[in-house]
């Protein structure tokens, strides 16, 4: 390994726990200057930790938020042709300079930039089926050329190239074959302590107990459809807390469940099992094997 | 050792090419593993798998190739390793540090054993010997991945226990069906087409008017790209299908929520289908369309997703009045009908529940087998049928191409 390259090593930060797996995965990503893949179910902070990685590593960050309509040239330049018509139409700005027209994406500014970036490239799924290919040489090279101008723009430092995807849509396989690989699991309740602990420090630890044993609970339901996530949890939390509710509330009861359901099937299903008088589990044990190990 | 690994998970069908091999090597050679083998597990399946559907294969080869190596890369190596990194033991004293560097390897077992039969209730944090979230080599939980492990839930586990407990066996497309794994495979079906009104910018024929009109802006206006995708959904309910209830609800929510589609449209029958078609899954007759005007209303172009599970009695197929159901008459034989689904549209496919393996064995099933590709209905089954209805036409058997 490079010296460089020990330099920036990634070990987390204070607002963000990583599992072990996760900071491997960063850190092979940097010492191979390959594009790091970042796949997990929606709400387990997978454009978050491009965020904590730059904060880790001290290096700036650029986001390339993809949509359904991105296209690959956009993250490296757009050539803003309707402006230079218009300008040449009532002779303003300096028509006779393409390169005034040529506007950089964020793919192109990390390129041109003066120190290392980190560069997200957000939901890569959200965009066309052949997006990642037109990315696949400027990840791999670093370099592209300005068609209009001629101009090649070369990295003056390999970003560290962070992609997150929602598995909407498939990746192609030579895309993939360039990436170092992480699917970020959902967090088992002794790591999600430690997450909840980052947001809402100081809580009692036996309501979060409470807390915690009716999400995953919640979660291990096989009907539902939509799963409850860290994100969710941390909203219902702050709910909880702003109501001041009592732990022995929770005891029989989920209180705010609309901040942890969010489709209706499912909401209706939970108030059938309350109206049933379902019981719902107070301890870990009640789980199942799985959390009692 | 290491190509017991490459071969096994090419033989487990994960796509492993000497590229990711190469990655995976480079980061052997820089050392990155740390000697300690949780790593070496995580960067394996950082570098050699590119998806999550393959991490069930990988954690069952990996644990096939190096089961038995866990001893002597934990017992004293990893220990040691441990003890030489000043980082894990920030927050101890020096003293304590000065302590703990002075018992060797096997002090430090044996210290842990003893401990282990002293303690008998759990506790967790604090500096003694056994617990939780402490700073102890021993325990789980606490600061370091690389302590003994003494049991508990714990997300730090040894690699071999993360790889036999097997976690990923949810994200295994041939097992499970999840309406949005059912999305994501639907996505493909698709036919991009320029059709009706045009509301998308078109700059290069902007420009190149605007040149010829002499630099007066002309705005050249195109239709957008859309998906020309029809498809008709024709559906065994009822009766044997009744178990197959779940995946079925789930493919049916996902094609009613796939908003790509130029149309759709989703009819049902009970085993076969008949002079009439079902506008409701409950089969009433008067909600019954004839199958002709069907036919007759949707064109060639729309692509067809037969679900069921072609297994009925032989005679509903093959004899005239085999409709089951006494409510309906059928002169028309079951097959006829079938067929001349398959001579009317241009691209059919049929959806089985019923495993693969029983398919031979049912006498109807062999039957429309034989006219309609017939694929499981699982995730690989339903990417297989989306390629089968939109993929390049594959040739036609006989002809071959020079």
């Amino acid at each position: 390994m490079s010296d460089e390259n020990d330099f920036y090593r990634f070990t987390g930060t204070k607002g963000y726990i990583v599992s072990r797996p996760l900071v491997e995965a960063v850190n092979c990503a940097i010492a191979l200057e390959r594009p790091l893949l970042i796949k997990g179910e929606p709400g387990t902070g997978k454009t978050l930790l491009a965020l904590n990685v730059a904060e880790g590593l001290g290096l700036p960050m650029e986001s390339w938020h993809i949509k359904s309509t991105s296209k690959a040239a956009e993250g490296l330049y757009v050539y803003d042709t309707l402006q230079r018509l218009n300008d040449a139409r009532f002779g303003e700005g300096n028509v006779g300079d393409i390169r005034s027209y040529i506007k950089l994406g964020p793919m192109g500014r990390v390129f041109t930039a003066e120190n290392r970036h980190v560069l997200l490239i957000d939901e890569v799924d959200k965009a066309d089926l052949e997006f990642p290919n037109d990315i696949l040489r400027e990840l791999d090279e670093m370099r592209f050329t300005v068609m209009e101008t001629g101009d090649e723009v070369v990295a003056r430092e390999r970003p560290l190239v962070i992609i997150t995807s929602n598995n909407e849509k498939e990746l192609p396989d030579a895309f993939l074959r360039r990436c170092v690989f992480h699917f970020i699991e959902f967090p088992e309740p002794d790591l999600m302590n430690q997450i909840v602990d980052v947001h809402h420090p100081n809580l009692d630890s036996k309501l979060l107990d409470q807390v915690l044993i009716k999400f995953y609970w919640l979660r291990g339901q096989p009907d539902l459809r939509k799963k409850p996530s860290t994100s969710e949890l941390i909203d219902w939390i702050s709910a909880l807390l702003r109501s001041g509710i009592t732990q022995d509330q929770l005891d029989a009861h989920i209180p705010f469940l609309g901040s942890l359901l969010k489709n209706e099937q499912d909401t209706a299903a939970m108030s059938e099992f309350e109206e049933r008088g379902g019981r719902m589990p107070n301890s870990w044990s009640d789980l199942g094997p799985r959390y009692n190990q | 050792m290491f190509l017991d690994l490459f071969y096994g998970l090419r033989d487990e069908g994960v796509p492993v090419a000497i590229q990711e091999w190469q990655m995976f090597m480079t980061v052997l050679e820089r050392g990155m593993h740390d000697t300690n083998l949780l790593s070496f597990y995580s960067l394996a399946k950082a570098t050699l798998v590119k998806s999550e559907t393959y991490f069930d294969a990988f954690d069952r080869v990996f644990a096939r190739v190096f089961h038995g190596i866990e001893g002597e890369f934990s017992a004293s190596d990893e220990l040691m390793d441990w003890l030489n990194d000043p980082k894990n033991f920030e927050g101890l004293s020096d003293e304590q540090r000065q302590a703990l560097e002075n018992l060797d390897a096997d002090e430090l077992m044996r210290r842990f054993l003893e401990t282990l039969e002293e303690q008998d209730e759990r506790h967790d944090g604090g500096g003694r010997w056994i617990g939780t979230g402490g700073h102890s080599p021993f325990g789980h939980g606490g600061e370091h991945p690389t302590g003994i492990r003494v049991g508990g839930r714990s997300e730090r586990k040894s690699a071999m226990k993360v790889a036999e407990d097997r976690r990923f066996k949810d994200y295994r497309t041939d097992v499970g069906l999840d309406i949005r794994n059912v999305k994501v495979a639907l996505k493909r079906l698709r036919h991009l087409t320029r059709e009706g009104l045009s509301d998308e910018l078109d700059l290069p024929e902007t420009v190149g008017e605007t040149c010829k009109n002499a630099g007066e802006i002309e705005l050249i206006y195109r239709p957008e790209r859309r998906n020309n995708v029809r498809l008709l959904l024709l559906m065994d309910v009822g009766g044997t299908m009744d178990p197959y209830y779940e995946p079925v609800s789930r493919l049916l929510t996902a094609l009613h929520e796939e908003r790509g589609l130029r149309d759709f449209k989703a009819y049902y029958f009970h085993n076969c289908i008949y002079e009439s078609i079902g506008t409701t899954a409950d089969l009433y007759l008067k909600d019954a369309v004839p199958t002709g005007d069907v036919l007759r209303l949707l064109d060639s172009r729309w692509k067809v997703v037969i679900v069921g599970d072609a297994a009925m009695h032989p005679a509903e197929l093959m004899n005239p009045r085999g409709n089951i159901n006494p409510r309906y008459e059928s002169e028309t034989r079951g097959i006829d009908w079938l067929l001349r689904i398959q001579d009317h549209f241009e691209r059919v496919v049929w959806l089985n529940p019923d495993p693969p393996t029983d398919w031979e064995h049912t006498r109807t099933t062999k039957a429309i087998k034989s006219i309609f590709p017939m694929l499981p209905l699982s995730l690989d089954g339903i990417q297989d049928a989306v390629t089968t209805l939109v993929g390049s036409r594959p040739s036609a058997p006989g002809i071959t191409r020079h």
